[in-house]
């Protein structure tokens, strides 16, 4: 196994060499073939760890986490925040939705090795202490839930699709909330919601 | 989902040689694509290159057209003031495909690269040809409701999921790529491959080789332009049939003119026929007609999609009628 590597390491370099005499009139591309980035790929499936820091409701956590972590699971299992819900895992259902540098994406589809440096706003972070998020309190007073799990993917979506800022009419705002699924059908509240606080934020 | 090493590159030419010196090494952009492959053990790399921080997302005003960024949004570039003056079909194109979220998160160069949503792809347990080459093809036999058909193989009848990539095909896009070799540009309609005796082989791209940009060429008839998806839903779903269309008209005339297709054929489907049949072609419905039957006229339906035949022949006539309509 060992012997294979090599020799097809040994293999690689060969190639790599002919290359470099090939295009040594471009002397920046030569200097770049020597340059790797590491660490190297695993050479057994022993999981190992990274050292994460994730910004998540303004404050900073530091993580030594598997890289295969996604970002929703690093939310609910490691840093404890399970107001992000888990739903489809493959990015179909909206649930594990949150607000990266305010725009939303779906946490499930991402690594948390990939959001270190960014600002994360989960639905835990809406709130300013007691005083709910106008979207949450119009979700409330519209009554835009039934059995809820949908609920913190779909106030976190429609935060940011009141930032991206092109929704105004009904048939817009349900286009634009494509992305979050409710089992229970609770459409129709839901737009009134979105729409309450759209007007109020003008 | 198998270990990997993951690190962050911040030079291009850096990640470019890491990623050719290993064949199993890949670049993730947004990964809602990648990412989705992975967790089901369908895509196994043992490396990521993340490309997020690499300096690719701009859009600009080119001498020839316009340059998009590989690392561009969709929703970016949906929503981009250039791209919608200019080429509303890419942005309407754009606005069809997958949801907020993921348009936030899918780059342009990811959407190239997108992997077909054939469930017997996505089904491990399941013999694909392009998952696991030699396996048979469990699509040609089983449910094929959302397959191809135009170009398919007996070895493969997947579609290409892509919105965007039809939009590019009509508007004759170029793709830029940056390789070990150096760089290299490759047109829209030579990017994706049929799927012949390797339906592994989704593009022409080799490994190693970095989608940088997408440049649009002048065309100052895209303006006049439509996008029309049909699917099973009024959102958030793949196409059963979509069509791009473009005419360019004179006192009545048709003086230039593109049609491609999307959820019908492996690649993006460039409706040569269709074309040929609009251009010096009065504007009326007898021409839209003639040039619906002659894309259709190569058909070859599966067992459950022969309803796409005449899906795409009225999709096609739809939307010419509609930019037909245009001021």
């Amino acid at each position: 196994m060992k012997l294979r590597i090599k020799r097809r390491r040994f293999g690689q370099l060969m190639i790599a060499s002919t290359l470099v005499t090939a295009i040594a009139n471009f002397p920046q591309r030569t200097f770049a073939q020597k340059k790797l980035l590491s660490p190297t790929p695993p050479s057994s499936m022993e999981a190992s760890s990274v050292p994460v820091k994730l910004r998540v409701n303004g404050a900073e956590h530091a993580l030594e986490i598997d890289p295969r972590v996604t970002l929703l699971d690093a939310l609910r299992e490691r840093i404890g925040l399970t107001g992000t819900k888990k739903g489809c895992d493959h990015g179909q259902c909206g649930a594990c939705t949150v607000l990266v540098d305010g725009r939303r994406i779906n946490s499930c589809l991402t690594l948390a090795v990939m959001q270190e440096g960014a600002a994360i706003t989960t639905i835990e972070g809406l709130a300013q202490g007691d005083k709910l998020h106008p979207m949450q309190a119009a979700f409330i007073k519209h009554d835009g839930f039934q059995c809820g799990y949908c609920t913190p993917g779909q106030i976190c979506s429609a935060v940011g699709l009141l930032n991206e800022g092109h929704a105004k009419t009904d048939d817009e705002v349900r286009e634009l909330m494509s992305g979050n699924i409710c089992r229970c059908g609770a459409y129709p509240n839901i737009v009134n919601a979105i729409q309450e606080a759209r007007s109020q934020q003008t | 989902m198998k270990l990997f090493a993951y690190t962050r590159a911040t030079e291009q030419d850096v990640a470019v040689n890491t990623v050719s010196r290993n064949q199993s090494a890949k670049f993730i952009g947004g990964g809602t694509n990648l990412l989705d492959l992975m967790k089901e053990n369908v895509e196994q790399p043992n490396q990521l290159i993340d490309i997020n921080s690499l300096p690719l997302s701009k859009i600009e005003v080119t001498r020839n057209g316009v340059r998009i960024g590989a690392m561009a949004r969709n929703s970016d570039v949906a929503y981009n003031a250039i791209i919608q003056e200019r080429y509303p079909l890419l942005s309407q194109a754009l606005l069809a495909g997958a949801s907020p979220q993921l348009r936030n998160m899918a780059t342009v160069g990811g959407n190239l690269m997108q992997r077909t949503r054939c469930y017997y792809f996505y089904d491990t347990a399941m013999p694909c040809n392009k998952r696991e080459p030699g396996s048979g093809c469990a699509a040609i036999e089983g449910f094929n409701r959302i397959h191809a058909i135009f170009g398919a193989s007996d070895q493969c009848i997947a579609t290409h999921p892509s919105d965007m990539c039809v939009a590019l095909a009509a508007l004759d896009a170029v793709v830029q790529v940056q390789g070990p070799k150096g760089d290299r540009q490759i047109p829209i309609t030579d990017f994706h491959r049929l799927p012949g005796d390797t339906p592994q082989i989704d593009t022409v791209l080799q490994h190693g080789e970095l989608i940088t940009a997408v440049d649009l060429p002048n065309l100052p008839f895209a303006k006049r332009s439509h996008y029309l998806k049909v699917r099973d839903r009024a959102s958030y779903a793949f196409a059963l049939v979509s069509v791009a269309t473009a005419l360019d008209i004179e006192n009545g005339i048709i003086r230039a003119a593109r049609v491609a297709m999307g959820g019908v054929a492996h690649k993006p489907w460039r409706a040569v026929a269709a074309e040929e049949i609009l251009v010096g072609a009065k504007v009326n419905q007898e021409t839209f007609r003639a040039a619906a039957e002659a894309t259709v006229k190569e058909a070859k339906p599966q067992k459950h999609n022969k309803f796409k035949v005449e899906m795409a022949k009225r999709a096609i006539m739809r939307s010419l009628t509609e930019v037909g309509e245009m001021a």
